[in-house]
């Protein structure tokens, strides 16, 4: 519904971008122009999961009709350095293959063409000679393997940490039972339909790039892909698409497209494009990392827990492409989840195998650690006896003790955990839900109950990689903290409010509500303020921290626009408070009017007041120049890790509690989500609609990786997924709507008070959902995904040899 | 049947919404292609171009199709609606697209234009339409934003004001 009046924040008004979204105008990448001239880039991919390239001929390509230029590892790395790869190790990471290829779908060559139909047509002209090598696939397997990625290393571990918080030796010795899970996480992606995008162009006259990719963020990436092209920073300029075609994390894994694509463009003299197709796209555009982990929990008899013991085995797959090993370490201040554990050691290992390289995918990190703390938690229950309900509620954070700090570092700002518990139970209909479950059970049925409690955390601290360091390496590298947002607001010789932002959306609505913090500051409707989301390194306001991820834009940058918008409102009362001949903390903004508070007939238009400071100046007093204010800001708590490892990851923790029943067919194995209910308290929530869309949307994603989705790989290498007929994505027949509750509790760390909401389902529901179905089957040890496949032994005897 | 030259650009002339438009393409074009970067109606979307995510869904004389799985040169002589023909006038939106405004039934809004085709097509026929009937139809297509919970929602709200009487004019 579209309001008539403020304050808009809160309000679900109808988005700004929908018009020319639903008219088929949007902006997508491959919407907007290029150059006259521009040619088209297709890719050779390996289709090995490693060997040798003993040789590649490309004679007959390039002099294939339309061809301009070929590129191979040896064009590559003479015009470039290896990205930075961010473990110290004596590795190197390119972005296509030098030598060797390492993973089904490794960049093997480029072909630069007229057009993308001829480039296709060179590639099949390409011979690579290459000489198979065993591959590994097990990340377990690969710790001690004799089949090694690369030379630089011993062996396929790239980082081995460990870390001790409290006393958990002592407080293992001393407790009643130990309990652990043994967690084998699948690989997965959050599939963006639109795929990447780049077209570059090199200026010889001043060695500069020029690059327009749907690239989404993080901008610490931008250093790296200019480090790697051998410009400075402001010799790299890389803009983005006013609209993108979704993320989810996703599309930070262009940048070494942008890389090579830019390469291709300074070898063909010439602007290139490339747009990946969506084979390329599932083979070897990113994934979520695949992690096996074992978790030991030190229990008393009442199930209250008061050690944790993490070894985790990620897999970033065939190189540590940045910012890897991130995956790792974005919980590492979280690992104790929504409970109250002042123990725990934590072990992180980062393994290489033959897949394709890792990074950002919604969630990022929390679908891992979450899996296999929340199965702990129902293992606990089950072994001790104790309904799973009451040791979620024995461990919680207590509700007096906010903010607070957990045992590795991390900073919870806010929340009642208990209250929302509690919440949800009875408006969720707990009691209802169980009932369905006894009588589905004396139906002879399969159904069972699952429970996760969940810490969301959002707006990401640029330091916390850097725990992958120890104490002595960070500090020879140089202290790296804080997440600088920025927002600009300007007024125009109109009056006229515009706001440029450098969050990148994705497609989630930033112009909107950005509208909406503005007009609320300035006293206006939404539809006055023109918002500005593409983004130009050259041009705008941003640092490392901008771009779209993390869950950052309510918390962050939603923050920095109200600051922005609030300096300029405080300057034109200054400029009012002469006309209206009342002091300025007199005026008050509102109706699109500045008036005096108290007597409304004293006013003056908004348009006519923000326009004087560009015709009239001189009326003005020097700080009563409203024209445009850039704000950049950090929030202090994201300090660096400490000597001893301690480290606040995440500025804003958002909580959530779900629940759900889930029947499992005793003879296909298929599973049916039978009751959803997800509890969020994400702070201040400044779009209703925006929130629940996130929220469906994370639950359909989670849906996905819990029961249906796999990037697999066989033992040798081969890839399973390559298709949308072979990787399943729930269409509307697989996704019901869950049920949505909601409480507030404003973080006090945010300018608003919001948190992220965007990516706690993909933390809690595939937990949840397996513990319904580990519930309904009776069963201790359960993976995902969820499918018939893996459920079958659990339903049926083994089939009889025939 | 015309015969056709692999090496060859042959004029493909056909309705897009209801205006006459034509072109060159080899025949080995998609019709995503061309209508895309002959055209220039980049409405039309490519998510996958193996017929499963649906977001370049289009009618072709009348029946709907997937433009990634069609030939250019396969639409000559074709009537062809695209997400551009939906609305009525620049501006403004039709029932079904003002629905999903109103029901945050987009986020990016790149899968939109191929689910807009199928429900436009649909709720013409198929006039009353439950929940089911609806999640059933719309599942050749994939969105990866929404959770499907909203445009379920839109498609039964628009379903029910075309009922009612709302027009697009």
């Amino acid at each position: 519904m579209t309001a008539e009046t403020g304050p808009w924040l809160g309000q679900s008004i109808e988005r700004v971008e929908d018009v020319a979204l639903l008219s088929g105008r949007g902006r997508y990448f491959d919407d907007l122009g290029v150059r006259p001239g521009t040619l088209q880039a297709a890719i050779l991919r390996s289709p090995h999961a490693h060997a040798v390239i003993k040789s590649i001929d490309v004679t007959a390509a390039r002099a294939a009709p339309g061809v301009v230029a070929v590129l191979t590892g040896g064009e590559v790395t003479a015009l470039s350095v290896s990205l930075v790869v961010g473990v110290r190790a004596p590795i190197q990471c390119w972005p296509i293959a030098v030598d060797r290829v390492r993973y089904v779908g490794e960049p093997v060559a480029v072909v630069v063409a007229a057009d993308r139909y001829l480039a296709e047509d060179a590639l099949e002209l390409i011979e690579v000679e290459y000489d198979a090598l065993p591959a590994v696939i097990d990340p377990t397997a690969a710790l001690d393997s004799k089949v090694l990625l690369h030379d630089g290393l011993k062996s396929n571990v790239a980082s081995d940490r460990s870390f001790r918080y409290g006393d958990p030796e002592a407080a293992f010795a001393s407790a009643a039972h130990r309990i652990a899970v043994d967690i084998h996480y699948p690989r997965n992606s959050c599939t963006p339909i639109e795929t990447y995008g780049v077209v570059a162009e090199y200026e010889p006259g001043d060695d500069s790039y020029d690059v327009l990719a749907n690239f989404m963020g993080p901008f610490s990436l931008h250093p790296v892909m200019a480090r790697s092209l051998k410009v400075p920073v402001n010799r790299f300029r890389l803009r983005t698409p006013p609209d993108s075609g979704g993320s989810f994390g996703v599309k930070q894994g262009v940048f070494p497209y942008v890389v090579l694509i830019a390469l291709a463009a300074r070898i063909a003299g010439r602007p290139v494009k490339w747009v990946e197709d969506r084979l390329e796209h599932l083979a070897a555009s990113v994934s979520a990392t695949n992690r096996v982990t074992r978790l030991e929990a030190a229990v008393e008899r009442d199930g209250r827990i008061t050690a944790l013991a993490y070894d985790q085995i990620d897999d970033v797959g065939a190189h540590i492409r940045a910012p890897e090993p991130a995956t790792l370490y974005r919980m590492l201040g979280n690992l104790t989840g929504a409970y109250d554990i002042r123990h725990m050691s934590v072990r992180n290992r980062v393994v290489l195998t033959n897949k394709t390289p890792s990074g950002l995918n919604r969630g990022f990190g929390g679908p891992q650690v979450y899996y296999a703390l929340e199965r702990l938690m129902q293992r606990i229950a089950v072994e001790l006896k104790h309904d799973p309900l009451d040791v979620i509620r024995r461990n919680l954070v207590p509700a007096n003790a906010f903010p607070y700090r957990t045992a590795s570092g991390g900073l919870l700002d806010s929340g009642d955990y208990p209250a929302a518990v509690e919440m949800a139970v009875n408006d969720g209909g707990l009691s209802e839900l169980r009932a369905r479950r006894d009588r589905a059970h004396l139906e002879g049925r399969l159904y069972g109950i699952g429970f996760t409690a969940v810490v969301e955390p959002s707006v990401s601290n640029m330091g916390y990689v850097t725990a992958v360091l120890t104490a002595d390496e960070r500090r020879k590298a140089g202290p790296k903290n804080g997440a600088q947002a920025t927002a600009t607001v300007a007024i125009d010789p109109g009056g006229g409010v515009s706001v440029h932002i450098a969050s990148v959306p994705q497609g989630q609505g930033h112009r909107t509500v950005a509208a909406q913090i503005a007009a609320d500051a300035l006293g206006l409707k939404p539809q006055d303020i023109r918002v500005i989301s593409d983004f130009d390194s050259a041009r705008d306001a941003w640092s490392i921290a901008s771009g779209n991820y993390s869950s950052r834009f309510a918390a962050a940058v939603g923050g920095a626009i109200h600051i922005a918008a609030m300096r300029i409102k405080d300057k034109l009362a200054r400029g009012a408070a002469a006309q209206l001949n009342v002091p300025a903390d007199q005026v008050e903004f509102t109706g699109g009017r500045a008036r005096a508070r108290g007597n409304p007939d004293n006013a003056v238009p908004f348009a006519r007041l923000a326009a004087a400071s560009h015709w009239a100046p001189g009326t003005l007093p020097e700080d009563a120049h409203a024209l445009r204010e850039t704000v950049f800001w950090t929030p202090p708590q994201l300090t660096p890790p400490t000597d001893t490892d301690e480290i606040n990851a995440s500025l804003c923790h958002g909580f959530i509690f779900d629940f759900c029943g889930v029947e499992v067919d005793r003879t296909t194995g298929a599973v049916r989500i039978d009751k959803y209910v997800t509890m969020h308290d994400c702070g201040r929530v400044l779009h209703p609609g925006m929130v629940a869309g996130q929220i469906t949307g994370g639950f359909a994603h989670a849906l996905g990786a819990a029961v249906y989705e796999e990037f697999a790989y066989s033992p040798e290498g081969a890839f399973l997924s390559g298709t949308f007929a072979d990787y399943l994505v729930p269409t509307p027949t697989e996704v019901p709507a869950p049920v949505i509750l909601h409480m507030e509790t404003p973080s006090p760390f945010t300018p608003l008070g919001a948190k992220g909401v965007a990516e706690g389902n993909c933390m809690s529901t595939p937990a949840c959902i397996a513990n319904a179905v580990a519930d309904a089957l009776g069963i201790a040890e359960i993976d995902l995904p969820l499918s018939p496949k893996r459920l079958a032994p659990f339903l049926h005897k083994p089939e009889p040899k025939p | 049947m015309p015969r056709l030259s692999a090496d060859q650009r042959h004029c493909v002339r056909l309705t897009l919404n209801g205006r006459a438009v034509e072109g060159e393409a080899e025949p080995r074009m998609l019709l995503t292609d061309f209508l895309r970067h002959v055209i220039g109606a980049t409405g039309t979307h490519v998510g996958c171009e193996h017929g499963v995510c649906g977001a370049c869904t289009i009618e072709i004389d009348g029946a709907l199709a997937r433009a990634c799985l069609t030939l250019a040169v396969q639409a000559d002589g074709t009537s062809v609606r695209t997400v551009e023909g939906l609305a009525p006038e620049p501006g403004r939106l039709s029932v079904l697209q003002a629905a999903f405004r109103r029901h945050h039934a987009l986020q990016c809004g790149f899968c939109t234009p191929g689910i807009l085709m199928s429900l436009d097509h649909y709720l013409r026929s198929h006039p009353l339409p439950t929940e089911t009937d609806v999640r059933e139809f719309l599942g050749g297509h994939l969105c990866r934003c929404t959770g499907y919970v909203p445009i379920i929602a839109a498609a039964l709200d628009a379903a029910e004001r075309l009922r009612n009487g709302e027009t697009d004019a």
